[in-house]
């Protein structure tokens, strides 16, 4: 017993100091679930073709990411936090309060958000901003006045839909995607068929009248998805019926299962989206502590290779994988180079 | 002397019929069909019990099998010395300025060369199309071994490459001509070229080490991936719950056990335990997150801090365990010692812990495999949605470094968007499960052999 004991102190002693005394040497990366594949990818090839370790990623969600990004300059503290929106002012003051002030922002391309089916369920091949509104939204226009959604089929407003239940599978309010999912497509919607003067002319502030735009019906018509995509996948997979929102890659990696509608006319794919004319996409960022520029050996490396063009480029395996290649990748990798941080 | 307290007993009735024990009352009918019910619904509900293990682990073994399976391609490589050291000087710096990107030309070359010995058309011009056949790794391997032997340059030298995973699906059953139509990883036209190599043997499936030692790979090489590195992981934490559970457990026990008066404090104790033990785990993971990353500053995503929670959840069972093997040690063995004149400690160490330490030991494995098999504590700390790449540096740092562990790695492979993580996934449950019967048959191997019957 007391040799158990004795072994098991000296080598927890022997663990501590063991780690006090070396330096961190690879680079430590954390947020977004959405861009985790690509930054894996990259840590990956990183690993592959230089000296240094292969950096260490981790998800938890954007604002996860950047909160412990924020948390302040020092080894303890992760280097590069990955997010799939912009960061939030409020989120560059709570940096500035601890110290890390220089930010170095890094869009590493666009990824789309699209609207899939199961494969042999009902024809659900085109829709638009103003079919989703109508589905989903608790308030429409019905004869050009505001009523509650009296839908209960996809075909009660636009006859080319199919005759089904509405049933939609929509990503939950702590992920990045709701966000885009409401500006792009349901905002976007409420425009569209004038449910958002109407609104306004019902005597709303414009903020209001927006805000209540992005409500969804609390039926069950409309199942928040807390869970990554597999979880939607699943539920469109006992769901004939039903519609699920996915990013881009996934769906390209899951076409077997999965049919895909247009929006607004356009197929989703990384041509459209570049171009612009796929409507619900959104850029995927990360950011870099310029204090950490020369302290953990290979950041900046990791920073210039994850945009060069081997990586990021059309022909890259980010593009092959489902990222959407940014049309303005050199004015980034100069941007990188330069070290510029963002203003603030 | 008993019919006396039946006063209208027998009096007026029939002379008590003198049957035979071999022909049955109707009562006596009554209880036997009874206890035969009551065993045909024992029996029944084992084999519903039976049913459902049954279906689970046939399940789990038909979709996890196949991930100790890989599909390999063999191709003989012209390391051409003109793309891998322009200068030719073999200066080794040199070579490694060639990234991976620049050996893909070489695979490509190899697997056209490869395809036009079997005879077959090869419909694809670009190698870039080509190349979807073989896993992204392939340059990386290529790359090392170029690295580790330059004199091999301008040789042609013969690789055992990793095939993608939509060709190792095909060859599995997983992946169809149907399945690949809208697919843009692969195209039904690869799958020609896949069987015709397949007749010449240059594709081959063989058994998948490298799933059992290697690393995790990211979400576009699936092939690659393996569980080797989070199972150093779980085996840390678990050599951490071992070396702090088991002797603040064990001293708990026998202090309260064998020391402590009986009072309204030990109660409160011995009520706390037992609460403890039925605490939802992410309460102490919660609890770790606080105390030992916040508080203690110990790093994010340390199988030290992972093993340090686990400790917590795993200390009341092995407390419990081990109050109720030191309780089955008869009074009569601590008598008997103190009567020849053992001190309180003598008696406990000398007769009382040797008498009691299978049942002591059978519940600290099982303890310990609970903890293995434990993923909600791990959430909180940083060790599930780490991607378990990195091999720690050293025997030491593996406590340090940044680690995920085996049900993590499983939760991660689950997430995936490529359909054949699914697979690695439940091959990843087959290991887990392996683990954790091993550790359970350990248990009872040693409660059988040295278990002290009274």
């Amino acid at each position: 017993m007391s040799f158990v004991k004795l072994t098991a102190s000296a080598m927890a002693i022997a663990a501590v100091s063991a780690t006090a005394a070396t330096a961190r040497d690879q680079v430590q990366v954390a947020g977004s679930s959405t861009v985790l594949p690509y930054a894996s990818i990259v840590a990956e090839a990183f690993g592959e073709n230089f000296d240094f370790p292969t950096p260490v990623v981790e998800s938890g969600g954007s604002s996860a990411g950047l909160k412990r990004f924020c948390q302040g300059v020092g080894e303890e503290h992760t280097d590069i936090a990955n997010a799939s929106r912009a960061i939030r002012e409020k989120e560059i003051k709570a940096c500035a309060e601890n110290g890390v002030t220089d930010i170095i922002e890094v869009r590493i391309g666009y990824d789309g958000i699209v609207f899939a089916s199961q494969i042999d369920g009902p024809a659900y091949t085109a829709f638009t901003q103003s079919d989703i509104f109508n589905a989903l939204a608790p308030k429409v226009m019905v004869d050009g006045a505001l009523v509650d959604n009296p839908y209960k089929q996809w075909a009660d407003f636009n006859p080319d839909l199919p005759a089904e239940d509405i049933l939609a599978f929509i990503p939950g309010t702590k992920h990045g995607t709701r966000e885009v999912f409401e500006e792009k497509v349901v905002a976007a919607g409420c425009e569209a068929t004038g449910a958002l003067e109407a609104m306004i002319a019902g005597g709303m502030s414009e903020d209001d009248a927006e805000d209540a735009c992005l409500a969804v019906m609390a039926d069950g018509r409309a199942v928040d998805i807390d869970g990554d995509y597999t979880e939607t996948l699943a539920s469109i997979d006992a769901n004939a019926h039903a519609i699920g929102v996915f990013g881009l890659a996934f769906y390209e990696n899951n076409t077997d299962k999965l049919k895909v509608a247009t929006m607004a006319g356009v197929a989703p794919s990384t041509e459209t989206i570049s171009t612009g004319e796929y409507p619900v996409s959104r850029p995927l960022f990360f950011y870099v502590k310029k204090a950490h520029i020369g302290v953990i050996p290979g950041l900046k490396e990791y920073a210039e290779f994850f945009i060069s063009d081997e990586i990021a480029g059309p022909d890259g395996p980010l593009a092959e994988y489902g990222l959407v290649s940014d049309p303005e990748l050199g004015a980034t990798q100069a941007a990188v180079s330069a070290e510029d941080a963002m203003m603030n | 002397m008993t019919d006396a307290a039946f006063p209208d007993g027998a009096e007026g009735a029939a002379p008590r019929t003198t049957s035979s024990l071999l022909t049955q009352d109707t009562r006596t009918k009554k209880r036997n069909a009874a206890e035969a019910r009551f065993r045909a619904y024992g029996i029944a509900a084992i084999a519903v019990g039976l049913v459902f293990l049954a279906v689970l682990v046939s399940s789990i073994i038909f979709k996890g099998v196949g991930a100790f399976q890989q599909t390999f391609i063999t191709l003989n490589v012209e390391l051409l010395e003109e793309k891998l050291d322009k200068s030719g000087t073999r200066d080794i710096e040199a070579i490694k300025k060639v990234t991976t990107f620049g050996y893909n030309p070489l695979i490509d070359a190899a697997l056209a060369q490869a395809i036009a010995d079997t005879g077959i058309e090869n419909p694809f011009s670009k190698g870039k199309d080509l190349r979807k056949m073989i896993s992204s790794g392939a340059a990386a391997d290529l790359r090392d071994h170029v690295i580790e032997n330059p004199d091999e340059i301008g040789k042609t030298v013969s690789f055992r490459l990793l095939a993608s995973s939509r060709v190792d699906g095909y060859l599995k059953g997983r992946v169809t001509r149907e399945s690949l139509a809208r697919d843009k990883n692969l195209t039904p036209e690869h799958l020609d070229i896949v069987d015709a190599l397949a007749g010449a043997g240059v594709v081959t499936k063989a058994f998948n080490t490298d799933f059992i030692t290697g690393a995790d790979a990211s979400e576009s090489r699936p092939e690659q991936a393996g569980i080797g590195v989070s199972m150093l992981g779980s085996f840390y934490m678990m050599l951490v719950v071992l070396a702090c559970a088991l002797p603040i457990g064990v001293a708990a026990s026998i202090y309260l056990e064998e020391f402590a008066p009986q009072n309204w404090f030990t109660d409160l104790i011995e009520v706390n335990i037992s609460n403890l033990a039925a605490v939802p785990s992410i309460v102490f993971g919660i609890l770790g997150l606080a105390v030992f990353i916040q508080f203690a500053h110990l790093p994010q995503s340390a199988p030290l801090v992972g093993g340090l929670v686990l400790t917590l959840m795993t200390l009341p069972t092995i407390i419990i365990s081990t109050r109720a093997s030191l309780k089955s040690v008869p009074p009569s063995i601590r008598e008997a010692a103190l009567g020849i004149g053992a001190s309180k400690m003598q008696t406990v160490f000398h007769h009382v812990l040797p008498l009691a330490m299978p049942g002591i030991l059978t519940g600290t494995i099982i303890g310990l495999a609970q903890a293995l098999g434990e993923t909600a504590p791990l959430l909180l700390i940083g060790m599930v949605g780490y991607i378990a790449s990195n091999y720690p540096d050293g025997v030491i740092e593996g406590f340090m470094s940044p680690n995920s562990a085996m049900p993590a790695q499983i939760y991660e492979w689950a997430k995936r968007a490529d359909p054949a993580y699914y697979e690695r996934a439940w091959g990843g449950i087959i290991i887990l499960l392996v683990f954790l019967m091993t550790m359970n048959i350990i248990a009872i191997i040693l409660r059988r052999r040295f278990e002290r019957r009274w």
